[in-house]
């Protein structure tokens, strides 16, 4: 798709189980027991077992190299993690919608604003990319 | 117990190279749903101009995740890890990660700040081959929640 300032990139809906997060830890190696243990989640004050951030923003991730039509063409990505994301124990776990603008196109480089919401509550805020324009992408 | 602000600077000695695998980025793909194939297929990577298969953007906090328990299980900085968030995450590339690549971590405590009772630790690791070579550089915030 070709990027243009202001467009409204197409949304994503990324469903989030717990077995998803216990696949992330495994492949991420990150074990902390707010991810997988509700005993321990709200042991520290926490709503319950909560999704890795950093399995939201490999979410938010997979939008960007979509929108972009490359899975190499991001150059900058940032994110603040603003609330949890709680997944509860049941086989429909929760949702993730991601969408996303573009800022600007400088050349062969787009500015994507993106926007993260669970429950309909903003769980990413300050989350941009910079990707590199494909042929494909600018065609 | 507040963290330690003589750790605002530091600079920790470079990692062991974590040798990147093919398997282990086409198992971080699937976990997180990526099915692009050069994630996971060399041909299709090669189509790309890469040597084997590439990784996902956020891949490289397997790596960089292992290198700040340098920093983090060191008891003199004073960080109870149960009360760590991840506050925000940075990544700028050089160019995708890819399977067989060598990667040496090399992580600097950027700053220490205090705000509403929490604690905000930010560092930045420089992602490189051995030889000294950029890849990525990633930026984390943690929050020590008060």
């Amino acid at each position: 798709m070709s990027l243009r300032p202001g467009q409204e990139l197409p949304g994503r809906t990324f469903r989030v189980t717990r077995a998803d997060l216990v696949r992330y830890a495994g492949a991420s190696g990150d074990f902390n027991p707010i991810h997988w243990s509700e005993r321990f989640a709200t042991s520290v004050g926490l709503p319950g077992v909560i999704a890795h951030g950093m399995f939201t923003m490999a979410l938010a991730g997979r939008a960007v190299t979509g929108w972009a039509g490359s899975p190499d063409a991001v150059l900058d990505f940032s994110v603040r993690f603003s609330r949890p994301v709680p997944v509860p124990d049941d086989d429909a776990g929760t949702q993730v919608e991601v969408a996303g603008v573009v800022r600007s196109v400088d050349g062969d480089r787009a500015e994507l604003e993106i926007t993260a919401t669970c429950g309909g509550q903003r769980v990413l805020t300050q989350a941009r990319a910079t990707v590199r324009v494909t042929p494909e992408a600018s065609g | 117990m507040p963290l330690d602000r003589s750790f605002v600077g530091r600079q920790f000695p470079p990692t062991a190279p974590y040798q990147v695998c093919r398997e282990k980025i086409r198992e971080f793909a699937t976990a997180i749903g990526a099915d692009d194939p050069a994630y996971h297929d060399p041909e299709a990577a090669r189509a790309r101009g890469y040597p084997d298969v590439i990784a996902p953007p956020t891949f490289p906090t397997v790596v960089t995740m292992a290198a700040s328990r340098q920093l983090i299980d060191d008891p003199a900085l004073g960080m109870d890890y149960s009360r760590v968030v991840h506050g925000d995450q940075r990544f700028a590339y050089t160019r995708p990660v890819v399977a067989g690549d060598e990667l040496v971590c090399t992580t600097t405590v950027e700053e220490i700040t205090e705000r509403g009772g929490h604690e905000f630790l930010t560092t930045r690791t420089e992602v490189t081959t051995p030889d000294g070579q950029p890849v990525v550089t990633a930026w984390s915030k943690l929050v020590v929640r008060g």
